[in-house]
């Protein structure tokens, strides 16, 4: 069975400075992988490059299949008719990932619309309203009628992060690439997200890129993990075995750290 | 209750926001009504004498007549119609070509980018007047047009360089590369989100731009390179004023209220637009 992005000896760089190196992994249909690693290891470089995105002034190297496809020296043309329908991203700044000048029905509407296009599908303003507010409920947003009319600005946080998950929900992707969807969200928010994201991903049989750095929130949503530390991958595994006897002195800390935290909670309970 | 205090922001919000609207609505509505009846109607013919010469302000000539005997309240009047032409064509033409380019440099690769950036911090540090004097200068003759596309041009570098930078603030943000993963195209990308989100700004500019090119127009005219009366501007007649000016002060003061008050104006109205434009703006205060 040929994986749905398969990443082989992927680097990127920007004119001599090396940002990614050495990378290489894959996804199966329907898996869920976690990709940890420190701010600025280049988990957010990997997720773009993942989708063809990658800023021009950045040079991608190496081999990056998704859904066949190869994305590498790939020019826009041939990409555009693979976002979306191939992978789509569920971005870690809830305020940014929405433009304020449009009503959240407006910009799921434009996504779904896009969708509906390619399949073929009715893209009469009755039937795009009428999917967009399903798309809402699906992602268990309440009074969709309200927010459907809202700007960005006038719901919640949590409640934006739930509206960019319902327009990359639009795009029908095969996979689904969540670049730390939960940073920005308060811990109960956070984990309604985690556990949408999941729901979500077990009812529509998605692929999913969880990205974090954070070693619980990963454990508890993903099958297998990688580690990455300055560009590079330093380890990887199923998540219990990771967790239960981490190799790497990186993962180890990561691990020590949590394990330390959740000692705290205890004692204080 | 904080209910109840939203309810009074955003109260006060649309009286202040209908304050300036109001008011810059009504000049501006005033000039263009003036403006459009001179084209069937004025109260004196302009180009014929019609009075004493340089007469005092009297309840039939409103703003007393100039030198040749002209009534200068018709001859404002129609002032107010080429100040609006200008001013439009050139924020049209400026626009235009500024915010082209603008979005351009913003997409370009970097040389690109590098080049049109320098090639437009080239042409602001040019000044307006002198651009538009050597334009009209190795033309035919002043006229009009040649005046109206001088201004446009220089305006045109302003709008430009400040297009590319608000484009390029609204590019990296997240919810462009969203909407380019739903599959938009870069055309799509400009029209959905790049252009309603730098317009509010954009047109406050395009306003201020339109009152400079007002009064670049009058500067021009002023220095002998615009249409004689009939169909003078305001700064013509400032100018054919001017040695008069201690005599029938009335001359230079009339246009002169006429030009700053259109300035007003629009700088008002602008102030209105881009509030109701933009919709954080529209409930926060
Ligand atoms: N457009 C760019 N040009 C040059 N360098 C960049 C660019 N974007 C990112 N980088 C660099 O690449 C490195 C990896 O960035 P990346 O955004 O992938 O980090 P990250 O792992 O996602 O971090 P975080 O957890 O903070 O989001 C960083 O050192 C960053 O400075
Ligand atoms: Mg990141």
């Amino acid at each position: 069975m040929t994986a749905l992005l398969d990443i082989h000896d992927l680097a990127i760089r920007t004119g001599s400075k090396s940002l990614v190196a050495d990378l290489s992994f894959s996804i199966a249909a329907g898996e869920r992988l976690g990709l940890i690693g420190e701010s600025g290891s280049g988990k957010s470089l990997t997720a773009l490059a993942a989708i063809g995105l990658l800023p021009e002034a950045l040079m991608a190297s190496g081999s990056i299949l998704l859904d066949g496809h190869q994305l590498v020296g790939a020019c826009d043309r041939e990409l555009v008719p693979l976002r979306g329908t191939a992978a789509a991203v569920v971005f870690q700044e809830p305020l940014t990932a929405l433009d304020p000048l449009a009503r959240i029905g407006r910009q799921v509407g434009e996504a779904v619309r896009r969708r509906a296009k390619r399949d073929g599908a009715a893209t009469d303003k009755a039937s795009i309203t009428r999917e967009v507010l399903s798309l809402l409920d699906q992602v268990a947003l309440p009074d969709t009628g309200r927010i459907f009319n809202a700007w960005p600005h006038e719901i919640s946080g949590g409640q934006r992060q739930r509206a960019a998950i319902a327009m990359a929900l639009a795009c029908k992707p095969k996979l689904l690439i969540a670049d730390e969807p939960t940073t920005a969200l308060d811990v109960t928010t956070q984990a309604e997200i985690l556990a949408l994201l999941k729901r979500l991903v077990r009812e529509r049989d998605m692929a999913l890129l969880f990205i974090s750095h954070d070693l619980p929130v990963v454990a508890g949503t993903v099958d297998r993990v990688l580690v990455m530390q300055h560009g590079r991958i330093v380890e990887t595994g199923a998540v219990a075995d990771v967790f239960a006897q981490p190799q790497h002195p990186y993962t180890q800390s990561l691990v020590v750290a949590a394990r330390a935290f959740d000692d705290a909670l205890e004692m204080t309970a | 209750m904080s209910e109840s205090t939203i309810i009074i922001a955003s109260v006060e919000g649309k009286k202040r926001r209908s304050w300036t609207f109001t008011i810059g609505a009504i000049i501006v509505g005033l000039q263009v009504v003036i403006g459009l009846m001179t084209l069937i109607w004025t109260p004196f013919d302009p180009s014929a004498m019609s009075g004493g010469r340089l007469g005092a302000a009297s309840l039939v000539h409103l703003a007393g007549t100039d030198r040749l005997g002209r009534d200068l309240f018709s001859l404002i009047m129609i002032g107010s119609r080429i100040a609006l032409t200008v001013g439009s064509g050139a924020i049209v033409i400026g626009g235009l070509i500024g915010i082209t380019i603008g979005l351009l440099a913003a997409f370009a690769s970097k040389t690109l980018d590098d080049v049109l950036a320098a090639g437009l911090d080239i042409l602001i540090a040019f000044p307006t007047l002198l651009l538009a004097m050597l334009i009209v200068a190795s033309s035919d003759g002043a006229s009009l047009t040649t005046a109206i596309v001088a201004i446009g041009i220089a305006n045109s570098a302003i709008v430009a360089r400040l297009t590319r930078i608000l484009a390029k603030r609204v590019l990296s943000m997240d919810y462009i590369t969203a909407s380019r993963i739903s599959g938009t195209s870069w055309l799509g990308v400009v029209m959905i989100h790049v252009l309603p989100n730098i317009w509010p700004t954009l047109l406050v500019n395009l306003a201020l731009q339109f009152g400079l090119a007002v009064i670049a127009e009058a500067s021009l005219s002023y220095l002998g390179l615009g249409a004689p009366p009939p169909n003078a501007s305001w700064g013509r007649l400032l100018q054919e004023a001017q040695a008069t000016v201690y005599t029938a002060p009335l001359g230079a003061i009339a246009p002169g209220i006429a030009l700053v008050s259109l300035v007003i104006g629009i700088n008002l109205l602008a102030d209105g637009l881009r509030d109701l434009a933009d919709p954080t703006r529209r409930s926060r205060r």
